[in-house]
Formats: structure tokens, C-alpha cells, sequence
């Protein structure tokens, strides 16, 4: 057969009928679907957006931080005194001008805008000076003494767990360990007992950051009457606004909050930072708009970025590759702050469950504090790491059970419309799909094991939520909102909380709009994430303003087509269900020429309502998970991605080059096949650049001589990502099975693609030289040495030997559904649930106490 | 925002002049050419200066004089772009071509210069970081420190030679000429260095390199292999530059074999170069020549990529640059730059 071409969009045979939402007139979309220019395109090859560093204001100051220069210390005193009398400077803050503590969760509120008692890593910020201009508060910055009581310092995990003083934090599960999760679904000593090989494999996961080409930057400016604005490069205007009005002790009221267009979010733009909450500060104290540009170093103190996560899987399989038990161990070093942190814990379990049949799973992890900057969300949020060990672990069965990779994991393929061991409920499944069409586009059958040593193929999968299915302050609130205003002069102006990030987020508002009402996308004026303005969109992260802001889009635009089609069937005496609403009109399908355009329809319909404006949002169904911990995981639906990598390797020296992808991306529907596939390469070359160079690791000194701990790294030059030299060549299919849940059936493409690509890499390199590596980013280094390893007999593997070893307790015993479970842990007070000690899905107790 | 601090810049438009602004200038003065490493470095505050005089207008500094067959000498202020599209240089000193074109990306040679390459400051990751980073851990030796974080037990700095034009232009036997208020003078390009972290040119600081003059290179075979992450903008990690004459017999009868950015300064392996002389290019000659360079090499850990590994590599770069000149078939995966 032909393989499919790159691009093609592929309906798999067995899709059911869709009946997703918005999609009526399913047989003629006219913008969903179409490779249509985004909205937000021509101002940003001009030059016309204007990112938050592009804004000035009258009489605005700059502000620089002043950061630690010690891992871990206790601040004994601040001398400002020279720093105040420097030329040009305006303001200087300290940590007790902002003494409340905030974090993006509810459960990790620890961090100061500037650090009050203690620093915690070299780049934690101490003291703010602003000043006329940029170069003065340098400046002024460097005459700032700090005395410091340094603390010992704690740089991985290993010795979090031998560490019981100092502490980091005064809180958190046990010593210094931040968090400690054991969670156990069904009866997994059963499951072991019944399988006919059970295989156990101990990965390594580098942390890496998010790498963004726009620094962070924020803009505040005191207006009026007490109020504040602050415009800023975040991907959460929402959780920005709520910290703001806490830190600064305003009402929101007198707080608002502008996300600029994001140059590259991936995560590292979803917290909170100290320099927007001083930026304010600063702001209301000296009565001038303050600027903050981050330079590139301090973008990596920020970080929030991938975990380092140290992994250990077992699985017990039949002979014909069935999954009868797994036991997952995660170690993450979470650096020196909460952030997302007790998310991420969870994630690197969540989803181990959504790809293939696994009827019984335990799940086990740590969470350590190290004198590091903090970790958090990036592209594919801590489900990436235990994804590239479940794959490679999968590849390393089905080479034992001598069966063919690919149908290892087609054999396996969980059932669409499931509820999986630990709960969540998943919609359509495009998985075999996407691997059918990678496995013919690359030419698996034939090629696989069958290529000249030194070149191999590699496949693995991956999927991810579209959305996560519970907010982080836990309510029954909608998740997204959408407000329109229709005006008489034809222009439907959308008013939406969301922030574009350079994923399309704009275009996709727009186009949910356009479709429904039948208009085209230049009449459809967007104003977006302004918490003074729109109403509240959570954010740009969990890959969920695809599907939450278009189906607000949806209803919104919905309610206003039946205040149209009102008017104007009373107008053109036509039943109101015979009307079309297309090419800019309003018209009846029977007898085209019998309608109007659509502003004339706009003013009808005010003449019969009055001002015209409507509202949508939406909330996410309830998920079945009812124990401590189910509200990480859940999602309206799962987006599914399978790869096939070629690679190229000398075994003798370990140097290897990728020279083709296949990937195939379950997305429902393509809103926008172009933007969705920009995604996926975007994806691929993220995954790429982690598989094989991305780290952001640390200098750790001699012990005998220095308390030093610093990023190795922090430029662009030494931390290693890849170039146009080094991406391959990708072919992309997108499979289209139109999800019940998302807009005209859509989900998500932002992270998932990135899954499979890490584990897909390994795998190639195991088909081309014969040698295991267990860890990423994959070093020619580590392949030389597996080789060399092989060749003196050992077993041809690089990575970590062995998991620490940890007590983790009784587990919370949670039955599964096969076993008549109802979604609740049977031991809630044997496995030592704290109150309050918690996680996201507090609530979800709270919620299900009959 | 790392910014440039304040400085005197002049920008003479002869050399006299420079050389007189040199002479007369208070406080700590330095040039610039391209200014692709003065300036990063300025901003990190590894260098400083009062009086910065640059060479930029100075037209007599550049261009390409010569012809293929004959003496062929590059003013020092010739951008890496011109060195590397010159018809000259590519057909006579080809591997000169393929080093300069794999410098860095195509913005920074388009500024920067042969004469700043030779010149180019050493380099260490405990060194080229901003200064708050470098307060973090306590400056080292090469910022009037106390210790060298790279080998603490050791008294001098090992911050790396990374001009990838010098292993070619020494394995060429290429001089250069150096003028100064005093005078004017012209040392082979090897004797330009000294293998110190810190001390590693033997220029004087009010010497002007003027131009690098290369030999004949008729009959002379050389190749250039580099070892780095990326296709693009990395420095290496490891060079191998090879120039070689064959009698008609296919008898090596001159050799000359150097490494890059594994020392202080380039080094010659004459170990190497002992094994190819008096021998033909075959499999295992190349194979005993190439073993035997890794001696020379001195990689420590203040690069990219772990030292044992570029250690090691140090064998299949020289005898991938061998097989090369040898028409051996390549049995090494080609970096991926331009090559
Ligand atoms: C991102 C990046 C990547 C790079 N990658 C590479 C690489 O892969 N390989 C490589 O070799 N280099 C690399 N470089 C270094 C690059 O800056 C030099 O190779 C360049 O040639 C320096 O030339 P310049 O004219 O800009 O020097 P300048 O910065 O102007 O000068 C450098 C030094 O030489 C002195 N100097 C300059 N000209 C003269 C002269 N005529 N006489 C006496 N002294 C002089 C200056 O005083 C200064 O100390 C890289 C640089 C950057 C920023
Ligand atoms: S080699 Fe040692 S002394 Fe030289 S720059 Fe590096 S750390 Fe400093």
C-alpha cells in the first residue's frame, strides 16, 4: 500500500457517527476545519503584537532584582542604605513589604515575593530597587549588601531523604520530603501472582526547562482611585489576579490583570512570579508604572520545568502480552518550592492507566525539596517521565515475550468508553489508529529488526488530557466563559479570560464563533485574557482552551443564533429552524435568496430584544474518582499519539542522528489542520530536544571546599537544545474520530505529541545498536559505554541502578470498578490521610461524604 | 539585560592611528574587531576596559592577497564569512574553509574576524557565566581567585583554547605578523600561544596582529574535523586539523597533526605525526597514528560533554580526518554542521 502523506487527515473506518457539540450542520463547516491564516498571524510577522517588554508608559521606572548568591541560607540582615542614595533610584522593596505567602495551590502556599527569612536557592530574589533606568537599578542592585547564615545544602533527592535538618520547609509530608503518595487500586499481589513474567526496569528522567524566546516581563501600572494594572507574559491571568489582590491585600476589585501574547509559554509562564507580584508593589508604592524584563538567567531561576523523576516499574504480563498488574515508584526532585508540585506528583501516576488494559496498578511516589529553582508544569505536566518508562519498559517485553512491538501495544489497546483501575473515565480512543498509521507510513512490518546495524526503528505512544477535569481552587464553578456582543453594525465582539500563548487559543475563539454564526473570521473582535474585562478562563495550561473555551464559544454563540433566528424568521415568515447562517447572512435553506445579511439580522433582532449580548461556559463533567488524589487525572477527553522514529548510530563513538519521524495524532477534529500539525512538530522537536540534550542540571562543588549548588548552564548557548541541523524531517497524520466532548468533536494537540517521541528514540536506538538506555536525554556517551558494556559481556545497558529505598506505608486501598468498587478508598484512616495535609482533590472528599 | 559598561571607544582609521591611540591612551586599553568576544565578555565583566580602539576601520587589516600555488596572506580583519567564501581559500586550504564555515553561526561571521579568532579569549563553564553566577561560586583563578574549580589541587587554569581556526592554521605552518609601536614581527601561529588558561597568548597586550600568512600549499593534503553538540553555534569540544605531503609512492614524507579545545592552546601530537612519516596511508597506519595522538590531549571537565568520552574521542576524530585524506571510506557518522 501507499503510506499515508504528511498532512492527511485520516477518519478511521470504525468512527461512529459524531454527534459532537457545535456541529449541527455537520456536513458543511466552513471555517472548522480549514487551513485558515490565525487571527493573531499577520500582527506577529510584523512586528505589531505588542509582547509586555514591547509596552512603555509615561514616567515609567525599571526594576531589577536583587538574587541569592547561596543555596540555602538565613538572611541576618539587608543593608539598602547605599542603594537608596544611588542616582535615579525611586524605590527600594524588601520581603517584609509583601510578608504574605502565596503559591499557585491551595496545599503549597510558601513562597514570598521577596524572601523574607531564609533564601533557598542561588537565584531566589531577596530585594527589588527601581530606578529610572534599566542600567541605574543594576546598579543600584550591586551596592546592596545581604548578610547571609548559610545552611547546609541539600542537591538531590538522595540526600532529602537523608536529611532530616536543616529543613527547607517547615511543612510538608516527612522531613524534607515535600510530598508522599501510596495509592494502591485493586488486588495487585493477586494480579502479580497470576502473571506468567513479571519484568521490573529502573529509569532515570532529566529535569529540562521550558526555553522560551520571550523572557518574562510585567509591566505594572497604578491608575486611578487606587486600582491597579498589571500587564504581564502569563499563561494564567486568573491565578495571577487571585495572588495579586492576596499578596498585595486588595480587593480584586481595585486588581487587574492583562496577559500580553505569551513568546513561548510551555508551562513556564502558569505560575505566579516574584517579579510581577514586586513589579505592583512597586508600582503602588512609588506611584510610577514599573517594568520588569527577566534576562535569560534568571528564566532559568524561574523554571517550573520538567522534574528530574527517578522511576521504577514493574509489571507482571501473560505470555500473549496482556497487562495483569503494575507497581509504579517515582522519585521527583521538586526543587526549593512547592509550584505545582503536588500536581505533578500525582500526574506521574495518573495516567499510566489510559492507554492499554491494566486491571490492577499501584502507584508510590516522593516528592523531595532540594536547594534548586522550583519545578512545575512543562509540556505534557509529569505524565512525560513515567510515559518514556512505560514504553520503553513495553518495548523491553514484547522483545522477551517475541512479540512484535507494535502488536504488543494494538493487542492491549484499552476499550473506548472505559473507566480505568484508578478512575478515569475515557471517551473515544484514536490510539490503534494513530499506530496503524504510523506503522504503514514508516514501514514498520517491513523494516523493523530488518535494517543495517546501526540503524533502527523505535515506536512508542502516548496520551494526554484535554483539560484537566478539576480546577485548582477547588468549585463547581465553570472552568471557561465566554461573553458576546453582537452590534448593529455586524461586529461580534468575544470577550473570553483565555491567553493566547502562540498556540492558536485566539484563532480557535474566533473560529468556534465565526462557525456558528455563520460569519467570517475578521468580524469576530476578540478581547481576551483581561480579568477587568473578560470573564474568567483559567489559563493556558493542561491543554484545555481548546475544548473549554470553544465549547463556551459554542453556547455563547449558539444563544445568540437563536436571538437572530427569532428576529428574523418574524421578519422573512420562516419557521426559525429552516434558517442558515452563512457567508455573512441569514437565510432561509429552502429558498436562498430569501434572507439578509447579517448585520441587517443583528439589528432586527435589537429592535425586537434591546442590546444584544450573550454568555457561555462550561464545566467539565463529574468525574467517577471518589479518594484522596482523584482530582489529578480526570479530563473530558484523552488525546492519543503514536511515533515511529528512524535512527542513525555509531557504535563506535555513540553519535547518533534522528533521521525521520512518523507521528499520528488522535485530535477528534482539527479545528485548524495547519495549526494543529505546527503543534505537533512544535512537539516533536520539544521531545527531541529532551531525548536527546535538554538539561538543566546543576554544579554541585567539591563538598570539602564550597556550599556551592548552581545551574550548570543558565545560557542559551551551553544549555543544549536543538537546531535546524538537528530536526528531522516529520511526517504527520492526524486522526479524526470527532470526541462527544470536545468543540465539533476537537481535543488537544498542545502536549500530548510530545509523549511518545522520548521513548520512541531509545527504542530506535535499541533496534540499531542493540543496547538499552534508561535515561534522557540520551548521551553519545551513554550509548558508547552500553556498547562497550556489551561487548565485555554485561548486559548493554546505561541508566540508574537501583530506586532508594522508601517506606511508604499502608497504601490507600481504592477497588477497582471490575471489582465493585465505587470510586472510594476503603482505608482512608489506616493508609493516614491527613486533613488539610493535602492535595487537589480535598474537595472531592468534602464532595462525596454521602 | 547584561549591558556593556561605559568605555572610551575610538575608531581609528590606519593603523598608525590605532597604534598611536594604543600608545597614548590612559588606563586599561584593549581593541576590538568583530567584537563577537570582547563584547560578551565585557558584558559578563570578565574583561573591562577604559579605552576600547577598534580596528573595524581600519581597511588595510583586510582582505585576501595571493593565489592559489603561492604565498597567501589574510588581514587579521577579514570576516569569517569572507575567509570561508574565498575562492583562494577554499581551493588551496580547504580545511582553513571548512573550520572558519563551521564558527558559530552565519550572523557572527559575518562580524567576526580571523585576527579576533586567533585571539579569542580561553574558555571554562565555571567562567563564561554572568557575574552573580561566578560570585555564587567563589571567582576561580582566572578571575584572581585562589583556586581552579576544574582541578582544585592544581595551580594553574585549564581554560580551553577554542579558536578552531588556530589547530588548522598551525598543522599548516601558517605565521603571523604582529606589529607594535616598538616594531614589527612575525611568529610562526603555534608560537602565538602558550598552554595557560590564563596567560595564553604570547602577544603583547599593545601588539596589533596585522596578518596570518600562509605557505604554499601545493602537494599539501589536510583535513579538519570537529566534535560539538549542535550543528550550529557551539564552540567544540574537539578538533582534529591534519596536513600532509605524499611522495609518489604514497609515503607519507611530512605530517602534521593537531588538536583543538582540549588544552590551553592547540597541540601538536608528534607522536602522531612520527607514526605517518615514512609510512602509506593505510587502514592500520592511520589506526596507530590516530592512538597514538590521544596522549597530547588534556580534557578536563569545563566543557560540554563528559571528559572520558572526548578523551576518547580524540582516536576517531584524528583518524576520521586521516581516512579522509586517505579516501578511506568514512566509517564515522559525519557531524551534522555544514561539512
Ligand atoms: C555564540 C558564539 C559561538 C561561537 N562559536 C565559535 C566556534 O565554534 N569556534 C570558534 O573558533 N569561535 C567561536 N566563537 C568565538 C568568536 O567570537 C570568534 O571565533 C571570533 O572569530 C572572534 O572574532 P572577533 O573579530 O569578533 O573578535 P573580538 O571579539 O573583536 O576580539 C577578540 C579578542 O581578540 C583581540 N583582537 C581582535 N583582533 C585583534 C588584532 N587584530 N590584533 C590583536 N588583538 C586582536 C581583542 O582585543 C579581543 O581580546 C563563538 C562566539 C559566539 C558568541
Ligand atoms: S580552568 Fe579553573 S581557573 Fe581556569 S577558568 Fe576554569 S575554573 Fe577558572
Amino acid at each position: 500500500m501507499t503510506p499515508p502523506r504528511s498532512g492527511q487527515v485520516i477518519a478511521p473506518d470504525q468512527a461512529p457517527p459524531a454527534s459532537a457539540p457545535g456541529s449541527t450542520q455537520e456536513d458543511d463547516l466552513r471555517v472548522v476545519g480549514t487551513p485558515f491564516r490565525r487571527v493573531d498571524g499577520w500582527a506577529k510577522v510584523t512586528g505589531q503584537t505588542r509582547f509586555a517588554d514591547d509596552l512603555t508608559f509615561p514616567r515609567m521606572v525599571h526594576m531589577r532584582l536583587v538574587r541569592s548568591t547561596l543555596p540555602h541560607a538565613f538572611i541576618r540582615g539587608i543593608d539598602t542604605s547605599k542603594a537608596e542614595e544611588m542616582p535615579g533610584v525611586v524605590g527600594v522593596l524588601t520581603g517584609k513589604d509583601m510578608p504574605e505567602p502565596f503559591g499557585v495551590l491551595p496545599v503549597s502556599q510558601d513562597e514570598h515575593a521577596l524572601c523574607l527569612e531564609k533564601v533557598r536557592f542561588v537565584g531566589d530574589p531577596v530585594v527589588a530597587v527601581a530606578a529610572l533606568t534599566e542600567d541605574q537599578a543594576a546598579d543600584a542592585c550591586s551596592a546592596v549588601t545581604i548578610e547571609y547564615e548559610p545552611l547546609a545544602t541539600i542537591s538531590s533527592v538522595d540526600e532529602a531523604i537523608e536529611t532530616s535538618e536543616p529543613l527547607i520547609h517547615d511543612y510538608g509530608d516527612e522531613g524534607n520530603l515535600h510530598k508522599k503518595i501510596s495509592l494502591q487500586f485493586g488486588a495487585v499481589d493477586d494480579g502479580f501472582a497470576q502473571a506468567d513474567e513479571i519484568f521490573e526496569d529502573v529509569m532515570f528522567y532529566e529535569g529540562s526547562t521550558h526555553l522560551p524566546m520571550e523572557q518574562h516581563a510585567a509591566v505594572a501600572v497604578p491608575e486611578g482611585g487606587g486600582r491597579i494594572t498589571l500587564y504581564t507574559s502569563t499563561q494564567t491571568p486568573h491565578y495571577v489576579h487571585k495572588v495579586l489582590a492576596t499578596v498585595l491585600g486588595m480587593p480584586a476589585s481595585r486588581v487587574r490583570v492583562i496577559a500580553c501574547s505569551v513568546g513561548g509559554g510551555f508551562g513556564g509562564k502558569s505560575d505566579i512570579f516574584s517579579h510581577e507580584i514586586v513589579a505592583a508593589k512597586m508600582a503602588l508604592v512609588t506611584g510610577r508604572p514599573v517594568k520588569i524584563c527577566l534576562n535569560r538567567e534568571e528564566v532559568f531561576y524561574c523554571h517550573r520545568g520538567r522534574h528530574p523523576v527517578l522511576m521504577h516499574l514493574r509489571t507482571g504480563f501473560t505470555k500473549d502480552g496482556a497487562m495483569v498488574a503494575q507497581h509504579l515508584k517515582t522519585a521527583l526532585d521538586g526543587g526549593a518550592y512547592g509550584s505545582y508540585g503536588v500536581a505533578s506528583t500525582y500526574y506521574t501516576g495518573a495516567l499510566q492507566t489510559v492507554t492499554y488494559g491494566l486491571p490492577r496498578y499501584r502507584f508510590d511516589s516522593i516528592r523531595a525539596f532540594t536547594n534548586k529553582p522550583p519545578c512545575g508544569p512543562k509540556r505534557g505536566h509529569a505524565t512525560v517521565q513515567p510515559r518514556f518508562a512505560l514504553e520503553v519498559h513495553l518495548d523491553k517485553a514484547a522483545q522477551r515475550l517475541g512479540i512484535d512491538p507494535a502488536d504488543l501495544r494494538l493487542n492491549n489497546l484499552l476499550p473506548p468508553d472505559s473507566i480505568t483501575a484508578n478512575y478515569l473515565k475515557v471517551g473515544t480512543i484514536g490510539l490503534g489508529a494513530c499506530i496503524q498509521a504510523v506503522v504503514d507510513g514508516s514501514g514498520w512490518r517491513e523494516r523493523f529488526q530488518s535494517l543495517p546495524h546501526g540503524r533502527g526503528l523505535g515506536l512508542a505512544c502516548g496520551s494526554y488530557l484535554t483539560g484537566a477535569g478539576l480546577p485548582i481552587h477547588w468549585n463547581h464553578l465553570p472552568q471557561s466563559a465566554v461573553q458576546l456582543k453582537l452590534d448593529r453594525m455586524g461586529t461580534v465582539a468575544a470577550y473570553c479570560g483565555e491567553a493566547e500563548i502562540g498556540q492558536g487559543s485566539d484563532s480557535v475563539l474566533a473560529a468556534c464563533v465565526a462557525e456558528v454564526l455563520g460569519i467570517g473570521l475578521d468580524d469576530v473582535l476578540l478581547c481576551v485574557g483581561d480579568t477587568g474585562l473578560t470573564p474568567v478562563d483559567l489559563g493556558s495550561y493542561s491543554s484545555r482552551v481548546t475544548l473549554m473555551v470553544g465549547r463556551a464559544a459554542i453556547q455563547a454563540a449558539e444563544r445568540a443564533r437563536d436571538r437572530l433566528a427569532e428576529a428574523v424568521a418574524e421578519k422573512l415568515d420562516v419557521p426559525a429552524d429552516r434558517l442558515v447562517f452563512a457567508e455573512s447572512r441569514v437565510f432561509d435553506s429552502g429558498n436562498p435568496e430569501n434572507g439578509m445579511p447579517f448585520a441587517e439580522a443583528v439589528q432586527r433582532a435589537e429592535e425586537k430584544f434591546g442590546a444584544l449580548a450573550t454568555t457561555g461556559s462550561y464545566a467539565p463533567p463529574r468525574a467517577p474518582g471518589r479518594y484522596r488524589g482523584s482530582g489529578v487525572g480526570p479530563s473530558p477527553t484523552y488525546s492519543y499519539s503514536a511515533s515511529v522514529i528512524e535512527v542513525e548510530v555509531d557504535p563506535e563513538t555513540g553519535l547518533y542522528r534522528v533521521e525521520h519521524v512518523w507521528i499520528a495524532h488522535d485530535i477528534g477534529r482539527a479545528i485548524n489542520p495547519v495549526l494543529t500539525i505546527g503543534q505537533v512538530e512544535g512537539s516533536v522537536y520539544m521531545g527531541l530536544g529532551e531525548a536527546m540534550m535538554e538539561e538543566q542540571v546543576f554544579r554541585r562543588l567539591p563538598k570539602n571546599r564550597s556550599n556551592a549548588l548552581v545551574h550548570k548552564v543558565p545560557s542559551m548557548l551551553e544549555y543544549k537544545s536543538p537546531t535546524f541541523h538537528e530536526m528531522p524531517p516529520v511526517t504527520t497524520y492526524l486522526i479524526e474520530d470527532p470526541d462527544p466532548e470536545g468543540p465539533f468533536g476537537a481535543k488537544e494537540v498542545g502536549q500530548g505529541p510530545l509523549l511518545p517521541i522520548m521513548p520512541a528514540l531509545a527504542n530506535a536506538i535499541f533496534d540499531a545498536v542493540g543496547v538499552r538506555i534508561d535515561q534522557v536525554p540520551i548521551g553519545p556517551h551513554m550509548i558508547r559505554k552500553a556498547v562497550e558494556d556489551k561487548a565485555a559481556g554485561g548486559d548493554g545497558r546505561y541508566g540508574p541502578k537501583a530506586f532508594p529505598d522508601i517506606d511508604f506505608g499502608v497504601p490507600l486501598m481504592v477497588p477497582t470498578p471490575d471489582e465493585g468498587g465505587d470510586g472510594r478508598a476503603t482505608n482512608s484512616e489506616e493508609a493516614g490521610v491527613r486533613k488539610g495535609s493535602g492535595t487537589m482533590a480535598d474537595g472531592v472528599r468534602k464532595d462525596s461524604k454521602p | 539585560m547584561m549591558r556593556l559598561p561605559v568605555f572610551r571607544l575610538h575608531q581609528p582609521e590606519s593603523l598608525s592611528d590605532a597604534m598611536a591611540l594604543m600608545a597614548s591612551s590612559d588606563g586599561e586599553t584593549r581593541l576590538v574587531a568583530g567584537g563577537t568576544d570582547l563584547w560578551p565578555n565585557m558584558k559578563r565583566r570578565h574583561q573591562s576596559a577604559d579605552v576600547v580602539v577598534s580596528l573595524n576601520r581600519v581597511a588595510e587589516l583586510s582582505g585576501i592577497r595571493g593565489e592559489a600555488g603561492g604565498e597567501v596572506r589574510i588581514g587579521a580583519m577579514t570576516t569569517l564569512a569572507a575567509v570561508a567564501a574565498s575562492p583562494i581559500v577554499r581551493a588551496a586550504y580547504p580545511a582553513l574553509a571548512r573550520a572558519v564555515e563551521s564558527i558559530s553561526s552565519p550572523a557572527i561571521r559575518n562580524m567576526a574576524t580571523l585576527g579576533g579568532n586567533l585571539c579569542l579569549d580561553t574558555r571554562c563553564t565555571y567562567y563564561n557565566q554572568t557575574e552573580e553566577w561566578r560570585t555564587s561560586i567563589d571567582f576561580c583563578l582566572k578571575e584572581g581567585g585562589t583556586i581552579c574549580w576544574v582541578a582544585p589541587e592544581s595551580p594553574r587554569c585549564w581554560a580551553v583554547s577554542s579558536s578552531d581556526a588556530a589547530p588548522v592554521l598551525c598543522a599548516l605552518g601558517a605565521r603571523a605578523r604582529l606589529v607594535s609601536p616598538a616594531g614589527e614581527r612575525e611568529v610562526s601561529v603555534a608560537e602565538l600561544y602558550r598552554d595557560d588558561g590564563i596567560d595564553y597568548l604570547t602577544k603583547q597586550p599593545d601588539e596589533v596582529l596585522t596578518e596570518v600568512v600562509l605557505p604554499p600549499s601545493d602537494g599539501v593534503q589536510m583535513s579538519f574535523w570537529k566534535l560539538r553538540r549542535r550543528g550550529s553555534i557551539d564552540f567544540a569540544v574537539l578538533t582534529a586539523a591534519v596536513a600532509l605531503r605524499r611522495d609518489d609512492d604514497g609515503v607519507v614524507s611530512e605530517a602534521a597533526v593537531w588538536l583543538g579545545a582540549v588544552a590551553s592552546a592547540p597541540v601538536r601530537s608528534e607522536a602522531a605525526e612520527a607514526v605517518l612519516v615514512g609510512n602509506s596511508l593505510t587502514a592500520e597506519v592511520i589506526t596507530e597514528a590516530a592512538t597514538a595522538s590521544r596522549k597530547v590531549a588534556t580534557p578536563l571537565d569545563n566543557t560540554d560533554f563528559t571528559l572520558q568520552w572526548r578523551s576518547k574521542m580524540v582516536i576517531h576524530y584524528v583518524e576520521a580526518a586521516l581516512r579522509e585524506i586517505a579516501g578511506l571510506e568514512q566509517e564515522r557518522l559525519a557531524p551534522n554542521h555544514a561539512m
